[in-house]
């Protein structure tokens, strides 16, 4: 029987699943992952997580919950940074204490360090998380690069060829939230719906949001900073959307300091509408589509009366 | 130019120091009260943590009193901390207050402490090199007094004979020091509060619990926000001690000059078994004190954070395992801009509760032993 390895569909997961799926197949092992977010995934994480973790931390510890009696390991690396001299939020660093002082009858634990700050050495932790199941260098090294080639391509799948269409609204917002879409109750088909492009900041050039994120002067030290700020001031410029919806989490002290700071920053220089939605594990869905609704509404309106000024000054934004 | 910063506790003591020396003219804001919270939660994001409502509050306040400048340490770091000022200098440009923010980098390596050198200089034309380090050297000196004088008064209030005495001294010693100037005349106004503490009548053979606090370092610091837990358990008869204090996180920056010695590696050393890693903020700290603080015999403990602080939720994710495994009382305090003081008060009282039966208890086993 293959060895099972579980990866809990949360968090990271989203940014990473391609190169830690394909990487464990083909080191041979049973790659299980939990099953989208649900109801019950919401409710165990928010039982077993500390009271006052964010919604995103909750949920990861409900997806562990789903996987435990699965699996003989779970993977849950300790990530300390993704991007060099970039510092991510610290309850990832601390994602391995949280689960192992939280949820009980874990499976072995895989809490490898991942830390791309100082210089790129993916491949050498990779190798240490091989070593526990195979020991051949050989063809650890073969699976890395193999499931890394399918990471790159589906990054770049990712990326939006420059269309200067019309109907585009952004949604900002962390990758877990915007990826899962029972957190995000729906909202990129609600968007679709109504007949809008929903782009994401994900689909931009990392090189161009580095550039741009050079605009803002303070100093932006967190990863996710750098891309929101940067897509905030690369929006600006390029005029590419109608208006910027931020979906942040309640009790999340990052998204506290980047949503205040884009919105600052688009109302001061432009007059794209904006809006900040907060997600909570009590937030019903009802409330969240009212607000969505009148902003998609007032989206289509302005684009009836083009010429319409707003009389609040230079400015339109909802709260 | 007149330079105004925010609160962490008794800090602005030789922060004013300093500048006073530099003749940089300080202007000091109040203490931080309700109305310090009231303006700073106005202008502030919501869902900020308290730290950073407090923070902006301050500068404020000091603008009122004059000040065109704000001084601030930023740092880089995990933590939201390094961020504030850049977020707090948008705000104010939004609302109009012409202020110029003059930030230094926290200084934990020789770079960092030449660009805080550099910094001063700046700010201070007409100082030298010379001046600056020596400043700086007073500084670092009159932060570690200011901080044994509150540990002082932690020791003798639960043992005061005549009740209200350490808290009327210490508020006499504010009130003196703010109106002070300089150096020399500071340290004598600290010196003589020295000897007037130590002149208390006390109660020495008292048996006092003893309960630390550990946590996020501004709210440990800043009495305001923690609602004076300092006083109220030291009025209840307890010693409390601070498990983090402004000089000892200043003298952790400075760790990389050879003679400095801080308590980094033996806290680090005794959080390993549940925490083997710094993951940003104080949550190591957190962890490393009370392990050490159980082995010194420590009653209890009282963790205190901010709502949404980061680094200290995974802290308190572990906590009930310690609380389990070490048989040691811990209570968490979540604060925030809403923290009432009469549940607060309830909470505090329950755990003193268990604290009290859990030493009776032991008490009682060494009895038994002896006999
Ligand atoms: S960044 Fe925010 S949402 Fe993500 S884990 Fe940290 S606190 Fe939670
Ligand atoms: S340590 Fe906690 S309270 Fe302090 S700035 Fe960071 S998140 Fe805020």
């Amino acid at each position: 029987m293959k060895t099972k390895i579980g990866i809990p569909r949360a968090l990271f997961y989203y940014e990473f699943a391609s190169l830690w799926v394909n990487f464990f197949s083909e080191l041979g092992l049973e790659v299980i992952i939990s099953p989208k977010t649900n109801k019950k995934i919401i409710n165990d994480g928010t039982i077993a997580a500390v009271d006052d973790a964010c919604i995103p931390v909750k949920i990861y510890h409900g997806h562990v919950i789903n996987l435990r009696n699965k699996v003989d390991y779970l993977f849950i690396p300790r990530i300390m940074g993704i991007t060099k001299k970039e510092y991510i939020c610290p309850k990832f660093c601390g994602l391995p204490e949280m689960i192992k002082y939280s949820v009980k009858d874990l499976p072995k634990l895989i809490n490898t360090k991942i830390d791309l700050m100082k210089k790129d050495n993916l491949l050498n932790q990779m190798l240490e998380v091989g070593y526990i199941f195979i020991n051949d260098k050989k063809r650890i090294v073969e699976a890395y690069h193999k499931a890394k080639a399918i990471y790159d391509y589906e990054k770049s799948k990712l990326k939006l060829p420059l269309v200067n269409n019309t109907n585009n609204v952004v949604i900002m917002g962390h990758p877990y939230i915007l990826s899962d879409d029972y957190l995000n109750m729906n909202i990129k088909a609600k968007l679709k719906k109504a007949g809008l492009n929903y782009l994401l900041p994900e689909m931009f050039d990392d090189d161009i949001l580095t550039k741009y994120a050079k605009q803002y002067n303070g100093k932006v030290f967190w990863y996710f900073f750098h891309q929101m700020i940067g897509t905030c001031f690369y929006l600006l410029e390029q005029k590419l959307v109608e208006g910027i919806i931020y979906l942040s989490s309640f009790g999340c002290g990052i998204d506290s300091v980047v949503a205040e700071t884009v919105e600052r920053n688009i109302r001061r220089n432009c007059d794209i509408p904006f809006m900040l939605l907060t997600i909570d594990e009590h937030s019903g869905e009802g409330g969240f589509n009212t607000r969505l609704e009148a902003f998609i509404d007032m989206l289509k309106w302005r684009k009836q009366n083009e010429n319409y000024i707003s009389p609040y000054g230079n400015y339109l934004y909802t709260r | 130019m007149k330079i105004t910063f925010p609160h962490m506790g008794t800090t602005y003591i030789p922060v004013k120091m300093m500048l006073d020396e530099l003749n940089i003219e300080a202007i000091l804001p109040p203490n931080s009260n309700k109305r310090t919270l009231e303006i700073g939660t106005k202008i502030s994001p919501e869902a900020i943590c308290v730290p950073f409502k407090i923070i902006t509050g301050n500068i404020i306040e000091g603008i009122e009193l004059g000040a065109n400048t704000v001084f601030m340490l930023t740092g880089c770091g995990p933590c939201r901390f390094g961020i504030f000022s850049c977020l707090q200098e948008e705000i104010l440009k939004d609302i109009g207050y012409p202020v110029e923010f003059i930030t230094a980098d926290r200084f934990s390596n020789y770079e960092g402490l030449k660009e805080f050198i550099d910094r001063l200089k700046e700010v201070s034309e007409s100082n030298s090199t010379i001046k600056i380090i020596n400043t700086i050297r007073k500084g670092y000196k009159m932060l570690h007094e200011v901080d044994e004088l509150a540990e002082l008064t932690n020791k003798i209030r639960p043992r005061e004979v005549r009740k209200g005495e350490v808290d009327k001294k210490w508020f006499n010693f504010e009130n003196e020091i703010r109106k002070t100037y300089g150096y020399k005349a500071m340290m004598n106004i600290i010196n003589k509060y020295r000897y007037e503490f130590n002149n208390i009548e006390i109660d020495q053979d008292k048996d006092c619990l003893k309960i630390g606090l550990v946590g996020e370092i501004y709210t440990i610091l800043e009495s305001y926000i923690n609602l004076y837990i300092e006083r109220k358990l030291g009025n209840m008869g307890i010693e409390v001690v601070r498990m983090a204090s402004a000089s000892e996180f200043v003298k952790e920056q400075l760790d990389f000059i050879p003679f400095l010695k801080s308590d980094k590696k033996k806290i680090y050393r005794a959080a390993a078994r549940y925490l083997d890693i710094p993951i940003g903020g104080h949550a190591i700290h957190t962890i490393g004190n009370i392990i050490r603080g159980t082995n010194e015999g420590f009653d209890g403990f009282i963790h205190l954070l901010p709502f949404t602080c980061m680094p200290e939720i995974v802290a308190g994710s572990i906590l009930p395992t310690i609380e389990k495994e070490q048989n040691i009382p811990i209570l968490s305090l979540v604060l925030d801009e809403m923290t009432g003081e009469t549940g607060y008060m309830t909470r505090i009282e329950a755990f003193i509760d268990v604290v009290q039966k859990r030493r009776e208890i032991k008490n009682e086993g060494k009895r038994l032993y002896w006999n």
